[in-house]
């Protein structure tokens, strides 16, 4: 009897392990669903995009990458010119936002004064929180009246000579578009720098004083060298928010489907030809190939990445990364 | 070299070598390694002279009015347990203390009898004479190991390969990291070991040649070993260099330092050669400490 009791007292503990480990399973197993998700959720985006641009796929193939005709009624449909204009709309924006956010975050983390730092913060979010019809709104009435009157004329004047400075001046227009997308894109990578800059080891900045390093040449070797790596993934955060941006771009950039080397010209995005087009497109050709410029799209925000991953790879160093 | 060694609240303080002009002048660093030997006094008179320093962090108090000289070519150490202000007091001699925003100092510093901490001078120009080495090592991790060595003189403008190749070799050599990393120059300075690293920190601070070398705590991140060697690179380099290290080990103390000075509570104690501190020190605290009755 007594014997038996000690048996049973024994083996309960190793039943109470077993009934918590059964726990812990049920949770790894529930994360592990919701992590999965994420890929399910691109790859049936992805499935659903292809399933309804097949009619188009079948129809143009590959020359639907390479056609520069955007003809809807006699359904000549070719999709460079909006992806000529996303990359390029995109550039523009990443040259006039990447140094002004860097600059900002710098300011922000290394020099401003502390009470000045947490206003400034919290405009930059505010920036980012307006509403991209707002900022369109602005652009068309404020920005591009004014670009058509000072910021055109004075590039043509001073830089003509170069293919991207010359023909007539719309207001509306690649560059214009290129400068809606930058503001758009300046909060993100600011907040984004700042936080990695943050991040950078008080000891780094130390070791570079006792060097008798000022403030300047304490940023430069060693907050931006030991950040850079970060650095360069804010700037992809910014240029995936680029590419994909829509309707401010829509409002300024002209909507004209065509490869003009002057940034005067009116372009057109593939997130713009999206908006516009899919309540008229009539034919079931027409709908098909504005899927497949959403296809598209996806493609050339996920190669785009993908790139820049391969590249922070190959010429990263070590330091700090972004934390998204 | 030990005659301006003792506690300043016995003996009044001597006069400084050569009299400040009565214009505060912008201390320039020196730009190249042969103008040092030309600055320095004759042996003898203190390398570091510091008057009633006290330093305030907001509206507390780190230090206390304190006095003392630090002999040339010969290490001073610091002494004291946590919170006793001997990091506040080794950082103030560079001015490193003036990156925390609130902090305000009083008193007067002197390297080799120029004023230091006048509003004329620029702490910039004071950190290229006195050096620091940190207690957790910090090379630049984007740097290779040439490049940390170097990063000090191309921030003051050398460019000349040769004049950078020859001060790598000898900040290296003096550090006694030469034999170990002259292969791979190139490669990333956080490659190396930690103990390495923490050498390799030295050799950066010795290659803008400057004319005091603060330490702060250099080996208490590291193993017996990589200390030991640390240790032994200390009593090499104060044939060249006036140290003060920072250290809470007594032991470390009692074996690289020629004179000690125990602070407690923002105060200095005591002050005077290693030896007698350790072995018939004048003042109860210091003897409780050194003893290891307390801190």
């Amino acid at each position: 009897m007594a014997k038996a009791a000690a048996k049973t007292e024994l083996q309960a503990p190793p039943e109470k392990l077993v009934q918590r480990r059964w726990g812990d399973a049920v949770f790894e197993r529930t994360s592990l669903l919701t992590a999965l998700s994420v890929f399910a959720l691109l790859a049936l985006t992805g499935y659903e995009l292809a399933h309804g641009s097949r009619l188009a796929l079948h129809k143009f193939g590959w020359r639907f990458l390479a056609g520069s005709e955007w003809n809807p009624v006699s359904e000549q449909l070719g999709a460079l010119p909006f992806i000529f204009g996303t990359l390029v709309s995109s550039a523009i924006a990443l040259l006039i936002a990447v140094p002004l956010s860097i600059a900002t975050a710098v300011y922000l983390t290394e020099l401003a004064p502390q009470w000045l730092r947490q206003p400034l913060t919290l405009f930059i979010e505010l920036l980012a929180a307006v509403p991209s019809v707002i900022l369109g709104l602005w652009g068309i009435y404020v920005m591009v009246p004014w670009l058509r009157e000072h910021l055109f004329p004075l590039l043509k004047t001073t830089f003509g000579f170069l293919p991207l400075f010359q023909g007539p001046i719309y207001g509306v227009s690649m560059l214009a578009g290129g400068i809606i997308i930058a503001i758009m894109i300046v909060p993100i990578i600011t907040s984004v720098s700042r936080e990695i800059l943050r991040s950078v080891p008080g000891l780094q900045r130390e070791a570079a004083y006792a060097l008798g390093a000022t403030r300047w040449e304490v940023t430069r070797i060693a907050v931006l060298g030991y950040a850079k790596k970060g650095l360069f993934g804010a700037v992809i955060l910014g240029l995936g928010r680029a590419l994909g941006e829509t309707m401010a771009v829509t409002m300024v950039i002209g909507n004209t489907p065509q490869i003009k080397a002057s940034l005067f010209a009116p372009g057109y995005t593939l997130a713009s030809v999206i908006a516009n087009e899919f309540t008229e497109a009539t034919t079931d050709v027409y709908l098909s190939a504005l899927f497949e410029i959403g296809l598209v799209l996806l493609g050339v925000t996920i190669l785009v990445n993908v790139a820049a991953q391969l590249l922070l790879k190959t010429f990263g160093g070590p330091g700090v990364k972004p934390q998204n | 070299m030990n005659l301006t060694m003792t506690p300043q609240e016995d003996k009044p303080a001597p006069a400084p070598p050569v009299e400040p002009p009565a214009v505060p002048v912008r201390v320039e660093a020196p730009a190249a390694p042969q103008s040092r030997a030309a600055a320095e006094p004759p042996a003898g008179a203190p390398a570091l002279t510091v008057r009633k320093l006290s330093v305030y962090f907001g509206a507390t108090q780190a230090l206390k009015s304190v006095s003392l000289d630090v002999a040339v070519h010969a290490v001073t150490a610091i002494i004291g347990p946590s919170g006793c202000g001997k990091s506040t007091f080794l950082r103030s001699l560079n001015r490193m203390h003036e990156l925390v925003p609130e902090a305000r100092m009083e008193g007067e510093i002197r390297l080799f009898g120029q004023d230091i901490c006048s509003p004329g001078v620029e702490p910039v120009t004071v950190r290229r004479r006195i050096g620091m080495v940190f207690q957790k090592s910090n090379p630049f991790p984007t740097m290779s190991i040439a490049e940390n060595v170097t990063v000090g003189l191309r921030l003051n403008g050398e460019r000349r390969r040769s004049v950078l190749n020859d001060r790598t070799e000898q900040s290296l050599r003096m550090a006694a990291l030469w034999d170990e990393v002259k292969d791979r120059l190139g490669a990333p300075a956080i490659s190396l070991s930690g103990g390495q690293q923490q050498r390799l920190c030295i050799a950066r601070a010795l290659a803008v040649q400057p004319q005091v070398l603060l330490m702060d705590e250099p080996a208490s991140a590291l193993d017996p070993l990589a200390t030991s060697k640390i240790e032994s690179l200390i009593l090499e380099l104060k044939k060249e260099y006036t140290i003060v290290i920072v250290t809470h080990n007594m032991q470390q103390a009692a074996r690289v330092s020629d004179y000690t000075a125990f602070f407690y509570l923002g105060e200095l104690v005591e002050f005077g050669p290693t030896a007698k501190m350790f072995t018939s020190p004048a003042k109860k605290r210091t003897e409780d400490y050194v003893t290891g009755r307390f801190g």
